[in-house]
């Protein structure tokens, strides 16, 4: 009995919950209805798929890195991905960072290391908006968490470049996105089908393209968030099982209280 | 009161000495508390608890912040990502503040419902008024810190309240800020007093608690303790219970803290400070929803700001407001009633605040803020002469008489059915 | 509480438990906030520098930064090499033969940090004081060390530590 009346509480306790946090239908800023997709790593248990991250990462790389920066990731976190060391400084490799002063007092490039982040396209935000029609592309380190619908949205985006239906005029330099807020972007359509190889063989559709470089870019803005979960299940299971065997203590100390 | 005995030499000689040991019994073992309090009762003790929560993650937080325009956002992201457990100690604080602010919405309504701050505990709910705002100004600031998109628009928005002063607005401003705008010498103000700010509350819930023990706690029937066998002590029975009821609030709170942590802030505040661009839709955080909402309505400046200070400032004189000399609303049949209306009140003036201020959102925010004052300045006077509330029970060991009590509570009738 | 009732001990238990499963659960909460004050992941990272020491010439010493640490380079001269390699081992509060000391006898790499209480010693620039044995002198408390790092007089108990490092080339060390 007394295990039914904790249970029915923690249930009241869950509703109550649910109705305090109803935003969890996913609704873009623009108050346009962005689809759900099924991701590996929603939920309570959902992990990252490893071969997914690593063709976003790809993606990444071979497209968005063009104009957008991922300031907050570090070569070094790329071990997350399933790559190992001497992968990583392979891929470090290919890139230059500017590094100084040196004793002479000048700064100089020198190759990335592991431990350098990731080397942004543009110096400033003045030159990326020079460079892109006015427009800044913003960094993406933060993209799942600085946009509402997270990677839902960022894949709806991606996927949602069409023709603009009659009567909508777009401005020059501008594009039709379905989800767009305002439906009218800066950024022309990025991916295209095969505009990238994946080394698994995987068919570069551009839905896929966009399924993986969002989530590539939901682990890049919560790296942490596999330990988190894992964490997260092993506090709760104690927690339960310490506040029961509180609420049998208060029981029988409270039971001689008439 | 009995000196205590404690068998241990070493506490012996230490209690002679610095009575901490004796003063601990006194508050814990020989403080009778009424015996009937429910479960509502137990909000007072988990807010003392979540201060100390929010205190400890605070300092870790402080050891790797910097507050500095050009890094605040990047050391905030470092603790996120290159720290150990940074993540989860961020988590706990920005979730923690959220649920700090509903463990003391919860103890506020309580204390409406059962009429706490009646004769004699006036000053004993002023002190929790005091505390209210300080939280409110702590949560603010603290909001600033990580230097996004809401921290600073916010930031830049609630210190142009002050600016509705007539006369000496505009230089208030400039001095809050430290210059022409919201910049380097207003966030590193705002972390100072962020630090200092939970101190000063952990002396006024001092204080507080020492209001507090001067009458001891009100109870669901709103009468006063007649003898002994109406209480218990603090220890074991409501320590206890306040365990129990710990350990469902971190239930609760890890839930969050692991599966939604992100579920209480706002998206845009992922993205860094720039003092160019507002975001489309800004909001304050959930909790200052209702009093954002009132500041919308009405449609003067500075008689908005005063609106919005008002709807706190009143509860502070709330105990001459409501004159009826019963306190807990189980005897008092029409505010029972207006008790709920008040609660629906606030709850859709929340959700106002949320809404975009335009249309019908206008006309429902001015209805349900003229309510909010309604309630308090004319229906509870109003209330203290015409109604006709039902009659007491002699003693709180006595059984309830029919019909009393539990509206508010589901758990009482498990104390209730032992009593 | 009522230890007197017949459920005594099982009612002892459930609370022994419950007071179990609260300092449990303090324990396991108290290492992320101490656990926290470790190096981060970042300032682990950045735990190796690299060098080229072709621009030492001999008599000549440098001090670069490793970790915020002085890292003392000395291009030892040959009257230096050979004073350093003819002590006898008797003689040292810490006995340590020179040539363990180094990967290339004349490029002499040191931790400029006294193992008294942490000070950088003086010695690297030709006006120092560079002690009795003409190595390196820690003007905090007075040790003395010598042209191998060695301690020979003086409060601190053990030489100046070499740090891990190697030659990734002809000319370029690597640090960490």
């Amino acid at each position: 009995m007394v295990l039914q009346r904790f249970v029915r509480g923690l249930l009241f306790l869950g509703v109550s919950l649910l109705i305090l946090f109803p935003n969890v239908s996913v609704k873009a800023a623009g108050g346009i209805a962005v689809p759900e997709q099924d991701w590996s790593f929603s939920g309570v248990f959902g992990t990252f798929d490893r071969g997914e991250l690593q063709r976003g990462f790809h993606v990444y790389k071979e497209v968005c890195a063009g104009c957008h920066s991922l300031n907050y990731v570090a070569f070094r976190n790329l071990g997350d991905l399933g790559f190992n060391g001497e992968e990583i400084k392979v891929i470090a490799k290919e890139y230059e960072v500017e590094d100084g002063p040196n004793n002479d007092g000048e700064m100089f490039t020198r190759t990335a290391i592991p431990s350098d982040t990731w080397p942004a396209p543009y110096p400033n935000d003045n030159a990326a908006r020079a460079g892109n029609n006015g427009a800044l592309p913003p960094d993406l380190s933060l993209m799942v968490d600085a946009r509402v619908g997270g990677a839902d949205y960022l894949y709806a985006l991606l996927s949602g470049y069409h023709e603009a239906p009659k009567g909508q005029e777009v401005a020059d330099g501008m594009y039709y996105n379905a989800y767009y807020p305002g439906n009218q972007i800066a950024m022309p359509s990025p991916l295209s089908d095969d505009g990238v190889e994946y080394g698994d063989g995987t068919k570069a559709t551009i839905n896929q393209q966009a399924r993986d470089v969002s989530a590539f870019l939901a682990w890049a803005t919560e790296p942490n968030m596999e330990q988190r979960k894992r964490m997260g299940v092993k506090v709760l299971i104690f927690l339960i099982v310490m506040t029961g065997l509180f609420y049998v203590s208060k029981r029988r100390i409270w039971a001689d209280v008439h | 009161m009995s000196e205590p005995k404690f068998n241990n030499s070493l506490v012996r000689w230490i209690d002679h000495r610095l009575p901490v040991f004796t003063f601990m019994h006194h508050e814990m073992h020989e403080y009778p508390t009424p015996k009937n309090l429910n479960y509502w009762w137990n909000f007072g003790s988990l807010a003392g608890i979540v201060l100390v929560i929010m205190i400890m993650s605070g300092i870790v937080l402080a050891m790797h912040y910097t507050a500095h325009v050009d890094h605040a956002f990047q050391s905030v992201e470092r603790i996120m990502r290159d720290v150990n457990y940074g993540w989860l100690v961020r988590y706990i604080h920005a979730n923690g503040a959220s649920f700090f602010f509903i463990v003391v919405y919860i103890h506020i309504f309580r204390g409406l419902y059962y009429g706490s701050y009646k004769a004699p505990r006036e000053l004993l709910w002023m002190l929790g008024v005091v505390i209210l705002i300080l939280m409110m100004a702590t949560a603010f600031m603290g909001y600033v810190l990580p230097w996004g998109q809401m921290s600073f628009w916010g930031a830049t928005v609630i210190t142009n309240l002050f600016s509705a002063i007539p006369l000496v607005g505009e230089s208030i401003v400039t001095l809050l800020w430290g210059g022409f705008s919201v910049d380097n010498p207003t966030l590193n103000r705002f972390y100072a007093l962020h630090y200092l700010l939970p101190f000063v509350i952990v002396g006024v819930v001092v204080l507080h608690i020492v209001a507090l023990h001067r009458f001891g706690s009100n109870n669901p029937l709103g009468i006063d303790v007649r003898g002994n066998q109406d209480t218990i002590s603090f220890h074991p029975y409501y320590t206890v219970k306040d365990a129990f009821g710990l350990g469902v609030f971190l239930i609760l709170l890890s839930a969050v803290v692991f599966f939604l942590p992100n579920s209480m802030g706002h998206p845009d505040n992922y993205i860094p400070a720039n003092p160019m661009v507002t975001p489309a839709h800004i909001v304050p955080e959930w909790y200052f929803l209702p009093f954002y909402a009132i500041l919308r309505a009405i449609p003067d400046k500075l008689f908005g700001v005063l609106a919005m200070f008002a709807a706190i400032g009143v509860l502070f004189i709330l105990p001459w407001l409501d004159r009826s000399p019963v306190r807990s609303a189980t005897f008092r049949p029409i505010y029972k009633v207006m008790f709920w209306v008040f609660l629906l009140d606030c709850v859709a003036l929340t959700w106002l605040g949320a809404k975009p201020a335009e249309g019908i959102y206008v006309i429902l925010s001015r209805l349900f803020t003229a309510y909010y004052f309604f309630h308090f300045l004319i229906l509870l006077p109003a209330l203290s002469i015409f109604e006709t509330p039902r009659s007491l029970p002699k003693s709180i060991g006595r059984p309830v008489l029919d019909g009393g009590g539990g509206a508010m509570a589901a758990a009482p009738a498990a104390t209730r059915e032992r009593s | 509480m009522a230890d007197t009732n017949e459920g005594t001990t099982r009612r002892d238990f459930i609370h022994v438990a419950s007071a179990t499963a609260g300092a449990l659960g303090v324990a396991c909460v108290a290492w992320p906030f101490i656990d926290q004050m470790n190096p981060a992941a970042d300032t682990l990272a950045l735990s190796s520098t690299e060098f080229d020491v072709s621009g030492v010439e001999e008599g000549m010493a440098v001090t670069i930064v490793w970790r915020g640490k002085p890292v003392f380079i000395r291009h030892r001269t040959k009257k230096e090499i050979q004073e350093a390699s003819e002590v006898k081992l008797d003689d040292l509060p810490d006995p340590q033969v020179d040539s363990d000391r180094t990967t290339r006898p004349e490029m002499l790499v040191l931790l400029g940090v006294c193992t008294h209480l942490g000070c950088v010693p003086l010695g690297q620039s030709a006006t120092d004081p560079k002690g009795e044995w003409g190595g390196w002198f820690c003007p905090c408390h007075g040790s003395h060390y010598d042209t191998s790092g060695r301690i020979r007089k003086g409060p601190a108990p053990t030489n100046l530590a070499v740090p891990p490092y190697k030659y990734i080339s002809d000319s370029v060390i690597k640090i960490g």
